[in-house]
């Protein structure tokens, strides 16, 4: 049963690492996009119908890094695929 | 904790299995079809127009303008299937407010499918705007050595568009599972209405996003050198109308 305790231990804290890892650059890169949005709707109050859609393109593709690693990182806690092979051939 | 709704399985004879994703699907697709066929049987113009053709009409309008602002073509040729893939994502995150329904949004099958739709209707409308020539000189356009490149982008895009679609609408399932064991008043109730609006985008990103890779399988790239021809034309132009 060791190894299943090393599966869980290593598990868990990679999902953590994983999503506090994966969760900096997307966060960054939307704060950027998002500020930038902001100053062309300043400017140009005319094209906001068209920023704000491409926004939520832009944001949508950005936050998907995130999403991935949120998607790992819940596999790894709720449907680890290692955890069922260890419980398996251990008993 | 079941991730997804596959695992829900409701009725199972030998390989044959009818799960929650399958019901809900089924379920979402029927309402759709059966609302248009009974609203569309009888079209009217003029005063006589009932709620429903004035309801329906009102989305076949809004989806069609957002279509031709984002491509600036004519809606008419991308209408039905981006229109499609957009109003059941909606449909099936707002059927799933009801107790006991699941999202079939929230299943990778689902949205892997949805998405293989979308890898297979690129090269259709190219084949079909261009000709099998002209589509497939695209993926050898600046140089031969481009070509994997090409191929590993439609690919991974398929796969990004179908990931994006199922961790969007599973997490927010799940967050509400979570939440329902820590604070289980009011709080789920609001994250729900959250996983609503977060649904509402991630259909509308779906559909943009489908939008956005058929139409540049459909652009040659006379087209585009024409178009910022134009948008320049409208630079020049826009200081003069502006004041």
């Amino acid at each position: 049963m060791e190894s299943t305790e090393l599966v869980a231990v290593v598990s868990i804290f990679i999902a953590g690492l994983a999503i506090a890892i994966g969760s900096i650059g997307p966060a960054l890169g939307e704060g950027r996009a998002l500020a930038r949005a902001m100053d062309a709707i300043a400017q140009q109050p005319d094209a906001s119908n068209t920023v704000t859609r491409t926004l939520f393109v832009g944001m949508a593709m950005i936050e998907s890094t995130a999403i991935y690693c949120l998607v790992v990182a819940l596999i790894l806690i709720f449907a680890n695929p290692f955890w069922s092979h260890f419980l398996q051939a251990g008993g | 904790m079941e991730l997804s709704p596959d695992t829900i399985v409701y009725w199972q004879w030998g390989l044959v299995k009818i799960n929650a994703t399958l019901l809900f699907t089924w379920i979402s697709g029927a309402i759709l079809v059966l609302g248009s066929w009974l609203v569309t049987r009888r079209l009217r113009v003029r005063a006589e127009v009932g709620k429903g053709q004035a309801f329906l009409e009102m989305v076949v309008t809004l989806i069609r303008d957002q279509i031709r602002d984002a491509t600036r073509e004519e809606a008419d040729a991308y209408l039905p299937l981006v229109g499609t893939l957009f109003l059941f994502i909606v449909f099936s995150t707002f059927l799933a407010v009801i107790p006991g329904v699941r999202n079939p949004a929230g299943s990778l099958s689902t949205t892997g499918a949805l998405a293989l739709c979308v890898f297979v209707a690129v090269p259709a409308y190219g084949i079909a705007s261009k000709g099998l020539g002209g589509y497939l000189k695209h993926y050898v356009s600046p140089t031969p050595f481009m070509l994997p490149f090409h191929v590993i982008g439609e690919v991974s895009r398929t796969v990004a568009l179908a990931i994006r679609l199922f961790g969007n609408i599973m997490s927010g399932r799940l967050i509400v599972a979570i939440l329902l064991s820590i604070v289980p008043f009011v709080f789920p109730a609001i994250m729900e209405a959250f996983g609503l609006l977060i649904g509402f985008i991630q259909a509308y990103v779906f559909a943009i996003l489908a939008l956005v890779y058929i139409a540049s399988g459909t652009r040659t790239v006379r087209d585009e050198r024409e178009e910022r021809t134009a948008e320049e034309a409208d630079e020049d132009r826009s200081p003069d109308s502006s004041s």
